[in-house]
């Protein structure tokens, strides 16, 4: 295309052109505006599970009951320990990423890719961790039973310990024919059954007096509410409706439906950045290794992916927060 | 940026560093300190904390959501390199998040404690 006006008379003047008043580069800038988009999402996302625990605020799960596993150690509580590892491995490859932006500064290509290899096995770490994370919150550990109302009763025993349905549901043999899809006209699939149903926990329930119900309303030391052997013999044959097991999007042991909802898109979301800024960072990385930068002059990109993983840190210091201390 | 002028200090210019790379460092155990802060305060839940509240949120989770925002500024400021972008860019950004992150949290916050005591107070039978 043909320049027509070359010259407009305002050269040097502020609105002359050619001025870069935030002296950022185009991709760099695009990259922060990304940021704070995607940040205003991922705000959406806390919000709204701010605005769902106010709503249930007198029975939301307290987390340092839900999270009190770590790897190796069954049996241990270990309440926020491995949360608190995963927060330590997402910092720390915060460093060694802004670390190859310094090198990168210094055209020292070796260093970029030392720092850069670092960095992306921390983020494998956390994306490992976190599916771990997801699998001991699916399995669940107690199980619990929910009411008509979709409330859930935990149980415990005299002492206080969380007893496990497994330990104590009576065994009433029931006959269950399994059927497919050949054999009638017109088939559904039937839901997953739990170990244990509702009459089995029932009757190993009223068959052990040490045992106790606990609801999810939380007393003014924001404990959940213990009820007597009584009320909890009441409370369980007159509300009680299915056993629970682990979480899924229906239903979890551990609170409303909406506790393992949120935990399932929020820390779900945070992953998938976590897995997409592994990704980034090793085209980058391979980038570096072949000497893409250092023919280009500039390591930039190398400072951009990492505008991007120093986000996705950003954010899981908030959601380690707003899900597992507050 | 491909210029070497960032600004090494940190705590209001009270600690200094001698290289970039030393600041890095030094604000990796700024964070440290205040992860570990957090989840020792999450474990113990001293009682003055939880049994006193501020605003209808106890003062633990004031404590928690205030080290949080202490640990974001260092993040951005330091690693995102926020303290030596010009202040138009650090505006644009920073300001505009804030200010739309806490107007909807402010919103949501006040409906779900509304809806909280309309399940609780109205005549709605809700736990059955």
């Amino acid at each position: 295309m043909e320049a027509t006006v070359v010259e407009t008379g305002t050269e040097g003047k502020t609105w002359g052109g050619a001025n870069q008043p935030l002296k950022a580069s185009y991709g760099k800038m695009m990259m922060w505006f990304f940021i704070v988009s995607d940040a205003l999402t991922f705000s959406g996302f806390l919000a709204s599970y701010g605005f769902s625990r106010f709503k249930f605020i007198d029975s939301w799960p307290i987390a340092d009951e839900v999270f009190t596993h770590f790897p190796f150690l069954h049996g241990v509580e270990a309440p926020m320990y491995y949360v608190a590892f995963m927060t330590f491995i997402l910092i720390f490859s915060s460093v060694t990423m802004v670390l190859a932006v310094d090198a990168g500064h210094k055209m020292q290509q070796n260093k970029v890719i030392i720092y850069m290899f670092l960095t992306i096995i921390g983020g494998f770490i956390f994306v490992g961790s976190q599916a771990w994370e997801w699998s001991t919150f699916i399995k669940g550990e107690f199980g619990a039973v929910e009411t008509k109302g979709g409330r859930i009763l935990q149980f415990l025993d005299t002492e206080g310990e969380r007893v496990a349905i497994a330990d104590f549901a009576a065994s009433i043999p029931s006959e269950r024919q399994y059927q497919t899809e050949n054999e009638g006209l017109w088939y559904e699939s039937g839901s997953t059954q739990t170990t244990f149903n509702f009459e089995e926990v029932k009757a190993g329930f009223l068959a052990n007096d040490n045992l106790l119900v606990r609801t999810q309303y939380l007393n003014e030391h924001g404990e959940p509410t213990v009820l007597s052997r009584e009320e909890s013999i009441a409370k369980l044959t007159n509300e009680g409706k299915l056993v629970v097991e682990g979480a899924n999007l229906q239903h979890n042991e551990y609170g409303p439906p909406l506790f393992a909802d949120f935990f399932f898109f929020i820390t779900g979301f945070h992953g998938f950045h976590v897995l997409s800024g592994v990704i980034i960072n090793c085209i980058i990385f391979f980038n570096v290794i072949i000497g893409t930068y250092e023919r280009r002059g500039s390591y930039e990109m190398v400072e951009k992916v990492g505008l991007y993983w120093h986000f996705v840190d950003l954010v899981w210091v908030f959601v380690f927060t707003f899900f597992y201390l507050v | 940026m491909a210029h070497d002028n960032h600004n090494l200090a940190i705590f209001r210019g009270t600690w200094k560093f001698k290289n970039n790379q030393s600041k890095i460092w030094g604000v990796f155990i700024v964070l440290s300190v205040i992860t570990i802060v957090e989840v020792a305060l999450g474990i113990i839940r001293p009682e003055f904390l939880t049994d006193n509240t501020f605003l209808a949120m106890r003062l633990l989770n004031w404590v928690f959501i205030i080290l949080t925002i202490v640990k974001a500024y260092y993040i951005t400021w330091d690693f995102m390199h926020m303290r030596d972008e010009k202040s138009g860019l650090r505006r644009s950004v920073v300001w505009t998040a804030v200010f739309l992150i806490a107007y909807l949290v402010l919103i949501l916050l006040i409906e779900g404690d509304y809806i909280f005591e309309v399940y609780k107070e109205n005549f709605i039978k809700f736990d059955f």
